[in-house]
């Protein structure tokens, strides 16, 4: 297990965000926390990336209790739901921020920029700003920016909510080779069942606040455990159909 | 039956449905014309007898005596001190107020802690309090018979009737001033870029000076220029706590009353003028920063 959630509790100003949350990501797996809105999946999300804190539990990643450790040192890259572009740098100098943080020389970060931006096919709008940019385009800048430093685990906080349905599945195909590509270990956050059934190697159904079940997208499918997964799959079959 | 698919402008522009525009917008013969003048003239009418009038009395009164008395008066040793002790409260006022107006709206917009509503309208309190009795708090808390005043006393320390307590009180009537422009925009920016930053391991200074800093430059500006304003006009605070010793605790305005009070009104008049042309330049200054927030 490269990440795990070990009985995860989180309560806010009386709300129970999170009710014995336990589960497992392999290294290189790609997960999905998916559940409707509301059910917990960003609070774990951001309990792992250090952003909150849990009020019990231990959250391990790579066998290391990282409870007390702050995110910045967790080796972890988040993408934001709205990508959180530094909007008063370009293109290049969002990229070049986690790296030029940890205070590498220029070269080496001109050189892994410039990398990433073919990466993401954007290899001439490195001097654009974001504003400039359109929904796709800043998400793979998002991407980008959150893999330069070289972290072991991916975040990202519903990738493709502030995208436009069209653009969202070319999108999506793109991101999941990019992520088989670098091979990174990733788990994202969505609340949309089909984008979780075809992108992810596991999924983890949250509904308020506690994991209803974890497994393949076929064993989702399959063999529902509860009725509340059930439904909530059904509708995205019902949709296939 | 006709298969007509209709577009939504089409919709909109004929076949007997007035078209938006010709609703909404007012028709030529239907006085909208007057009224529009009518609004016009009362803001112009308004502006004249509030602003215009004053400033010209301002001047030609400042100007009665002729040139030379002018400026005599405005070159009058108390009057110059006054000048001084009105730029060093401004420049005292706006610099402390400017740290704590950045520091307390970082926090209030970029944390979530209990007693945050609470802080932040305790933060608007000088503008609810009548300068005077702010003037008065002062007073009680650290005169000879305040709170503090046996330990000031014992201390040598004089605050009231001396020019701390000018600045004092000029530091407390324009504490929300830079605040009150930086918080909406900071709020309205978020948290997320700076958590961003935060998380690939940027620390606190880092994190204001390249994220949070480039995006509140302007108002930030606008809100220091705002404070100075205040900070030159008070009367009220610092007419209370400076004891009016000329030459050592008057301000421009109180130097103002004093002239005033003892019918040198020619003098009055001049002195006022140095707080007239402060405020152009103040306002210049504004309108350019204004633009520049576009």
């Amino acid at each position: 297990m490269y990440v795990e959630m070990k009985q995860i509790n989180k309560k806010f100003d009386g709300f129970q965000a999170s009710s014995n949350v336990s589960f497992g990501v392999e290294k290189g797996q790609l997960a999905a926390l998916l559940g409707p809105s509301g059910s917990g999946k960003t609070t774990i999300l951001r309990m792992i990336a250090g952003l909150d804190e849990p009020d019990s539990g231990d959250i391990m990643i790579n066998g290391r209790r990282v409870n007390q450790l702050p995110g910045s040192r967790r080796g972890i890259g988040f993408v934001f739901q709205n990508y959180a572009l530094f909007r008063y740098m370009t293109v290049a100098d969002n990229i070049a921020f986690g790296l030029e943080v940890q205070k590498q020389d220029k070269r080496t970060i001109k050189r892994r920029v410039e990398e990433l931006l073919e990466l993401i096919g954007m290899q001439d709008l490195g001097k654009r700003y974001p504003h400039q940019l359109s929904g796709g385009q800043r998400q793979r800048v998002a991407f980008a920016r959150a893999l330069a430093p070289n972290p072991q685990l991916l975040l990202l906080d519903e990738p493709f909510a502030a995208i436009d349905a069209k653009v969202r599945r070319e999108l999506r195909t793109w991101l999941k080779g990019m992520i088989e590509r670098v091979g990174i270990t990733s788990i994202f956050v969505t609340h949309d069942q089909e984008e979780a059934l075809e992108l992810a190697d596991l999924i983890i159904v949250t509904n308020c606040g506690k994991v209803e079940q974890i497994g393949t997208p076929k064993e989702i499918c399959e063999k529902p455990e509860s009725d509340f997964v059930k439904e909530f799959i059904d509708t995205a079959r019902v949709w296939r159909l | 039956m006709k298969n007509v698919k209709r577009t939504y402008e089409q919709d909109m522009e004929g076949d007997g449905i007035h078209s938006l525009q010709k609703v909404i917008e007012p028709r030529r013969n239907e006085g909208s014309c007057t009224v529009k003048y009518f609004l016009i003239g009362v803001s112009v009418l308004f502006l004249f007898i509030m602003l215009f009038l004053p400033l010209m009395v301002v001047a030609a009164n400042a100007l009665k005596e002729g040139w030379r008395v002018y400026k005599e008066n405005v070159l009058d040793e108390y009057t110059v001190k006054a000048l001084k002790l009105t730029l060093l409260a401004a420049v005292t006022a706006v610099t402390i107020n400017t740290v704590f107006g950045i520091f307390a709206s970082f926090l209030l917009s970029k944390y979530n802690f209990r007693g945050r509503q609470l802080l932040a309208s305790l933060i608007d309190l000088p503008f609810s309090i009548s300068p005077v009795i702010a003037g008065l708090v002062f007073i009680l808390t650290f005169g000879n018979i305040g709170w503090m005043g046996g330990f000031l006393k014992a201390n040598h320390i004089k605050i009231v009737f001396a020019v701390p307590g000018v600045l004092l009180g000029t530091i407390f009537v324009t504490l929300p001033f830079v605040f009150r422009e930086l918080f909406p925009v900071m709020n309205a920016a978020g948290k997320d870029e700076e958590e961003a930053a935060a998380l690939m391991g940027a620390g606190g200074f880092t994190i204001f000076r390249k994220i949070t800093f480039p995006h509140i430059k302007w108002a930030l500006l606008y809100g220091m220029v705002l404070c100075t304003a205040r900070a030159m006009g008070e009367f009220g605070a610092v007419s209370v706590i400076s004891g009016h010793l000329r030459g050592k605790t008057n301000t421009l305005p109180l130097q103002v009353e004093i002239l005033y009070n003892e019918f040198n009104t020619t003098a009055a008049f001049s002195v006022s003028s140095i707080l007239v042309i402060l405020a152009v330049l103040i306002l210049i200054v504004k309108s350019f920063v204004e633009r520049k927030r576009k």
